[in-house]
């Protein structure tokens, strides 16, 4: 992949995908910044000398085929996986020195059953200098500030997958991290859950302006909740498209048949589309 | 199901009895080899009210009992070692697999040399037995630890120790409890049998040995049923236990 060509950027929902100098976003400072990135599973590349700048206080929609490599570049990024050559910094900091959060996309393998949902929550803090006291008022806190009503003192079994999903995106905000990686994170629920789940994603992202990067299968979905759109192709993975969502917040069920909202996702279904085609 | 309420598991109970009692009256099999079953539950009450009957109850239960105590005390942590490395696992496996097949049975001769016949080679050759059991079901419990739940414990900023203590531990519970339940039984029959051959003087193995040389049906009778019900009282322990700590087992 040549350098100049790794990031491309949409300058609005109909421009065509333009190549530019360098991988960075439309706007702010670079919050995550991935450089060469290269990852192979055996014989097969899934990233190659990969360039990416994520925004900070952005909300980015990473969108693409299955088996694209959306999961390994979270998993990647989160230090789950070991990269085979190339860079990741946090605002010139490392993983470990960083406060991140993930959301995985199977809640039921990811929470704890043999703890109380309340501990799961507090389960992270352990690993942070925090006084005992002041765990209990963190969760305190973010069950105010999320305007949760489930009963916290339930195990994980006890409770339905939106509330289970729920339980395990507090367990990841109770550190209060500065990066938010959620892969998937609604895809296990019925369209009704979703619809909540959404809503109550983009209040807290709102409230927080937290860094979140959100892969999801669903494309209007994606468009939804992103202030950029990042569409991936395949093998290996290349940024087909970068485009921004300019559309403002709250965004509500009225969004979704605006002009604005319909150009954006049927340009990116284009882009989609031209791309899984030609690999 | 809920037809007869919960009596429903009686009436196997009552249907058997009846059976028995029939074929007694009938007499299928001569008289004395077959006592009813009247005869059987007074020798129960008799022996298990301070006769020989309690004494070698109890007994068979102290050398179960210490048998899976040291079975779980060597099969847990090797188990648990083994698991977490699957290469380690896969290198000792075939040794692992060889000796659970190996009835135990086939190596008292081998404890008798070593230990002699007293009550120590009994206990080592059903912990010998139990550990394995329990060895592999702790190692594949831990071996198949939901992948997700460990990387949540990472990312989360748990270190390989905590990921090991805090969820390794957990997610083969459910399993170990499997290995526990069948390294009970197993070591229930080792001991049954050693307590039969091996130079005993008590137990309930050489109570059933003892009656039947004596002729002693409904006593002889007696013993088995007790050694029935031990097995299974064992079996429902582990299952209480199993229900109480591990509540998430299957859900
Ligand atoms: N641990 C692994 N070992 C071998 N191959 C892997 C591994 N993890 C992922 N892959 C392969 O790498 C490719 C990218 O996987 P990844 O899970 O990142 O895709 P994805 O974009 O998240 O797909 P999906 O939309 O299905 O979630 C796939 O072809 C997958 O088979
Ligand atoms: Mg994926």
């Amino acid at each position: 992949m040549a350098a100049g060509d790794t990031e491309r950027m949409a300058e609005g929902a109909s421009a065509k995908p333009v190549s530019t100098g360098a991988p960075s976003p439309a706007t702010g400072e670079a919050h995550i910044t991935i450089r060469g990135l290269s990852k192979a599973f055996g014989e097969a590349a899934i990233y190659d000398g990969f360039d990416l700048d994520i925004p900070r206080g952005r909300f980015v929609s990473v969108f693409g085929p299955n088996g694209c490599g959306k999961s390994t570049l979270i998993n990647l990024v989160a230090g789950l996986l070991e990269p085979d050559a190339g860079t990741i910094r946090f605002g010139g900091k490392r993983l470990r020195d960083t406060n991140f959060g993930y959301v995985f996309q199977n809640y039921r393998e990811a929470l704890f059953p043999w703890m109380r949902s309340i501990d799961n929550i507090r389960y992270p803090l352990k690993f942070r200098n925090i006084p005992r006291s002041e765990r209990s008022e963190r969760v305190e806190r973010l069950v105010d500030r999320l305007g949760v009503t489930l009963d916290l003192a339930k195990y994980p079994y006890q409770l339905s997958g939106g509330q289970q999903q729920l339980v395990s995106i507090m367990r990841s905000l109770v550190i209060e991290p500065e990066v938010l990686f959620l892969d998937e994170p609604f895809s296990a629920l019925d369209y009704e859950m979703t619809l909540f789940m959404r809503d109550q994603l983009q209040a807290l992202f709102m409230d927080t302006r937290t860094t979140m990067v959100f892969v999801s299968h669903d494309l209007e979905e994606a468009v939804y909740l992103a202030d950029d759109v990042m569409l991936l192709s395949r093998g290996p993975a290349e940024i087909a498209d970068y485009v921004t969502v300019g559309i403002p917040r709250p965004r509500t069920a009225a969004t979704i048949s605006q002009g604005e909202f319909v150009s954006v996702k049927a340009h990116c279904l284009d882009v989609f589309q031209r791309t899984v085609r030609d690999a | 199901m809920d037809r007869f309420g919960p009596f429903t598991p009686l009436i196997g109970v009552v249907g058997l009895l009846v059976i028995w009692q029939f074929a007694f009256w009938v007499e299928v099999v001569d008289r004395v080899l077959l006592p009813s079953p009247g005869a059987m539950f007074a020798a129960v009450w008799h022996g298990m009210t301070g006769g020989q009957l309690l004494i070698d109850f109890f007994r068979t239960i102290e050398r179960t009992s210490l048998s899976i105590l040291y079975a779980g005390i060597i099969g847990i942590p090797l188990g648990i070692a083994l698991g977490s490395s699957v290469p380690v696992y896969r290198s000792v496996e075939f040794v692992v697999d060889f000796f659970r097949s190996t009835p135990a049975s086939a190596v008292f001769p081998l404890f008798l040399a070593i230990s002699g016949p007293g009550d120590a080679t009994k206990i080592q050759v059903a912990t010998f037995g139990a550990s394995l059991v329990i060895l592999f079901n702790v190692a594949y419990g831990v071996m198949n630890a939901r992948k997700t739940r460990l990387q949540a414990a990472q990312v989360m900023g748990a270190s390989r120790l905590r990921v090991l203590t805090d969820v390794m531990l957990f997610e083969s519970l459910p399993q170990t409890f499997v290995g526990l339940r069948n390294g009970v039984s197993l070591a229930l029959i080792i001991v049954i049998v050693a307590e039969m051959f091996i130079g005993s003087i008590d137990g309930l193995g050489h109570n059933v040995l003892d009656n039947q040389m004596l002729f002693e049906m409904p006593r002889m009778y007696a013993a088995i049923f007790v050694a029935g019900a031990l097995g299974y009282g064992f079996n429902l322990l582990f299952l209480l236990i199993e229900r109480r700590y591990v509540h998430w087992s299957g859900r």
